[in-house]
């Protein structure tokens, strides 16, 4: 026990001194942090509104189409040909024609200067063929205006039943949101942390310094000493990463926010609008907003945090014991990195596998292969944190539980007598039937 | 008294025996040759003493005591294949291998201080593995062998890599270790430290032990009864007067005196032949030429069959 202590410091401070470390850390954050910053920035940067000029030879639909703000119509009397000519010297953007033939034909003509976004187009197509489909309700004497106050928009709102009969309202995406990025994070670690293990046992290898220490300590020893060294560094990483992309993101857009609004006065306007009485209309557009800010709030305060940051662990370290073992076999029984694919494809198809039924789990995360797949040790990690945020039954989670301790139990077992017999073969092709043969050798 | 011994060791893989009932006995405070061409066993054997890989058969004893994992820290082992982790300081993984050993921080660093100061090499503290001569790093490999203060150390090819100066050091302090009681197993084909340092042999070939012994009464054992002898006096005179009980293989005359070298014929004794030259020259010296260890290996392995053994286990020798 003494001698894996060791084994792990060393394997964990070699690899917390290192400049890659550093770096991965403070990198890390700051990709994930820009990616969100970057997305709040995007949103709120408004487009550059595109100007549109419609020669409309029907003239049907000259101040019909309505603008945004990223669209502005324009209409000219002039004709295709004078417009065309004129196009660049005037400042429009784009040239939309609609034919006399409209009707029969059902195509307009786009014109540009530099190609229009996918949105866009989208835009012009769907105003044209509103504005086509009305003409034709009115041609057939429909009235429109019963037509549009007909319509009707649901909102769906999902509250959970307790068996003490307490109602919670959640919003499903704020789960799905969770509990993917819990699963995807395992997913990560898993390969990242796993290829590192991989690597350390062919370093020392390759080396030859593994003669010298498995003469001082059992081959055993030195494997579990680097695999519990490493998942401590994994640990701290994640850790590390998790209060820096916290600490800048919210630095980043607390100072970002505060420039742009005046966050108290959206909190005012929000208060009022609950005594203040307005418009029916208004006051159900207003009140939407804070609706769902309110639900997703309580979505994540109803979240378990503790039980969901604990299950997180222990996945996170019982899937990475699980494959670590694993990658650490398949390490002893090559010469170098450029061998170990012919044994990489039965560890990682399970861990793929794992993370493309997480995604079907989000859309029914109660059903059959939900189950199944968040029972067995090789895909629990993954799939099972995807479902917990939803509520799992305790049982399940036990079970699964179970199942992984003992799945990494077999697999450490498993991976030591190949271990120790890999490490001491040289300049020989390892083919399946030879490991196979070693889980029987005697030691 | 007897230190270590292996009784009857069968080693197998796969698909050969790389030890066939291998017995071998290591005396206190002596240094014993383990030696053999390559491919002979002799690296499965050391493994097998290092209790890196069990035998299939027979059994092994340290100080009168089954070899247990208590024994590690008493043993001491340099590989053949030398190694140690590139990117780490040299001070730090002295440390850690000699903790691993079960030596305490603090002595292990005390230790250092004395063998750095020894080999002068206390500027290499702070250094990376890799930024050392390979002979450098043979020197750090050697310090952490002995580091622990091991009773039996295991030295496989200790000389393979050092420039005449190091080995020569290096030889001195395998005969100081043995000065302070340790015992020495020492695996090398360089037949030439054989005899200078060993006291026993084993012979392996072909995963069967062909030869053991002391070295000196190995070589008498395998004496041929040449002697080189050097007198004053008439080439003629000389080998008429011993006649058929010897026979002259070589001379040179060199100023006023002749050296001959003479096999005696079966069954005559030395005494007989010099009474004979006696009266004819005048003696100068005689001396007996034995065969070197390194005859002795060739013979030994060229009785025994090919000395080159198709590799079928992966395994270094």
């Amino acid at each position: 026990m003494d001698k894996i202590l060791l084994i792990l410091k060393r394997e964990y401070l070699t690899r917390v001194k290192k400049k890659s470390f550093l770096i991965m850390t403070i990198l890390g954050p700051l990709l994930m942090a820009s990616a969100v910053v970057i997305r709040v920035w995007l949103s709120m940067v408004p487009e550059e509104t595109k100007k549109v000029v419609v020669v409309d030879e029907t003239q049907v639909f000259t101040q019909k189409f309505r603008n945004t703000e990223n669209i502005r119509f324009y209409y000219t009397k002039e004709n295709l040909e004078e417009t065309r000519k004129s196009f660049y010297t005037e400042d429009f953007d784009i040239l939309l024609y609609v034919p006399n033939n409209i009707l029969q034909a059902q195509t307009v003509q786009v014109f540009y200067k530099k190609q229009p976004g996918y949105g866009i187009l989208e835009y012009l197509r769907n105003s044209v063929s509103t504005q086509l489909e009305e003409k034709k309700l009115i041609a057939s004497g429909i009235d429109i205006s019963k037509i549009q106050a007909s319509k009707t928009t649901v909102n769906l709102v999902t509250s959970k039943i307790e068996e003490s009969g307490r109602i919670e309202k959640k919003n499903t995406e704020v789960l799905i949101a969770v509990g993917f990025i819990g699963g995807a994070l395992i997913y990560v670690f898993i390969f990242l942390y796993g290829a590192q293990v991989m690597r350390g046992v062919i370093e020392e290898k390759t080396n030859r310094i593994v003669e010298v220490i498995i003469s001082s300590v059992k081959p055993f020893q030195l494997m579990m000493g680097k695999i519990l060294g490493i998942a401590l560094v994994g640990l701290t990483q994640f850790l590390l990463w998790i209060v820096l992309t916290a600490g800048i993101t919210n630095a980043v857009l607390s100072v970002y926010m505060s420039k742009k609004y005046d966050t108290s006065m959206v909190a005012k306007t929000f208060s009022k609008q609950e005594i203040s009485g307005t418009t029916q209309n208004q006051l159900q557009n207003q009140l939407q907003m804070p609706d769902t800010y309110n639900e997703i709030q309580s979505t994540i305060s109803s979240i378990q945090f503790g039980t969901l940051i604990g299950c997180f662990l222990f996945y996170f370290l019982g899937g990475y014991l699980l494959y670590s073992a694993l990658f650490a076999a398949v390490g002893s029984a090559v010469d170098s990195e450029a061998d170990t694919q012919q044994f990489m494809l039965p560890l990682s198809m399970p861990l793929l596998l794992a993370f493309f039924v997480a995604q079907a789990v989000i859309t029914n995360p109660d059903g059959a292969v939900a189950f199944w797949f968040s029972i067995i040790p090789f895909t629990s990690p993954v799939v099972m944190m995807v479902r917990i945020p939803f509520g799992v039954p305790v049982y399940q989670v036990a079970l699964s539980m179970a199942l992984l301790v003992l799945g990494f139990i077999a697999t450490t077992w498993l991976a030591g007598r190949i271990y120790r017999t890999g490490i001491l073969m040289y300049g020989k092709k390892i083919t399946y039937r030879e490991l196979w043969k070693w889980l029987f050798y005697k030691s | 008294m007897e230190l270590f011994s292996a009784k009857n060791i069968v080693k197998r893989y796969q698909s050969h025996t790389a030890l066939d009932k291998v017995s071998i006995s290591v005396n206190d405070h002596t240094i014993f040759g383990l030696l053999g061409p390559n491919g002979a066993g002799k690296t499965s054997l050391i493994r097998i003493i290092n209790q890196i890989t069990a035998p299939d058969e027979g059994e092994l004893f340290f100080k009168g005591q089954r070899l247990s994992p208590e024994h590690v820290s008493q043993i001491g082992y340099l590989p053949e294949e030398r190694g140690l982790y590139k990117k780490m300081e040299v001070g730090e993984q002295c440390l850690y291998l000699a903790r691993l050993k079960g030596l305490s921080r603090q002595e292990a660093a005390k230790r250092l201080k004395y063998w750095f100061e020894k080999f002068e090499i206390q500027s290499w503290w702070k250094k990376k593995i890799e930024e050392l001569s390979k002979g450098m790093q043979q020197k750090v490999q050697f310090v952490v062998t002995v580091l622990h203060e091991p009773q039996l150390i295991i030295l496989d090819e200790p000389f393979s890599g050092f420039d005449p100066i190091n080995a020569n050091l290096i030889k001195n302090e395998i005969l100081e270790l043995k000065q302070k009681g340790c015992t020495i197993i020492l695996s090398t084909h360089n037949m030439g430290s054989v005899e200078e340092l060993c006291d026993e042999i084993a012979l392996i070939n072909r995963s069967k032990k062909i030869l053991e012994g002391n070295v000196a009464t190995i070589k008498k054992q395998y004496h041929s009864n040449t002697f080189d002898i050097t007198f004053e006096g008439n080439m003629i005179a000389f080998t008429n007067s011993f006649g058929a009980t010897a026979e002259l293989i070589d001379h040179k005359k060199d100023g006023d005196l002749i050296a001959a070298r003479i096999t005696l014929a079966k069954g005559q004794k030395l005494n007989n032949v010099l009474h004979l030259l006696l009266p004819a020259v005048q003696l100068h010296s005689v001396k007996e030429i034995l065969p070197s260890m390194n005859d002795i290996f060739i013979m030994k392995v060229n009785e025994t069959g090919e000395t080159v053994i198709s590799n079928t286990n992966a395994l270094t020798e």
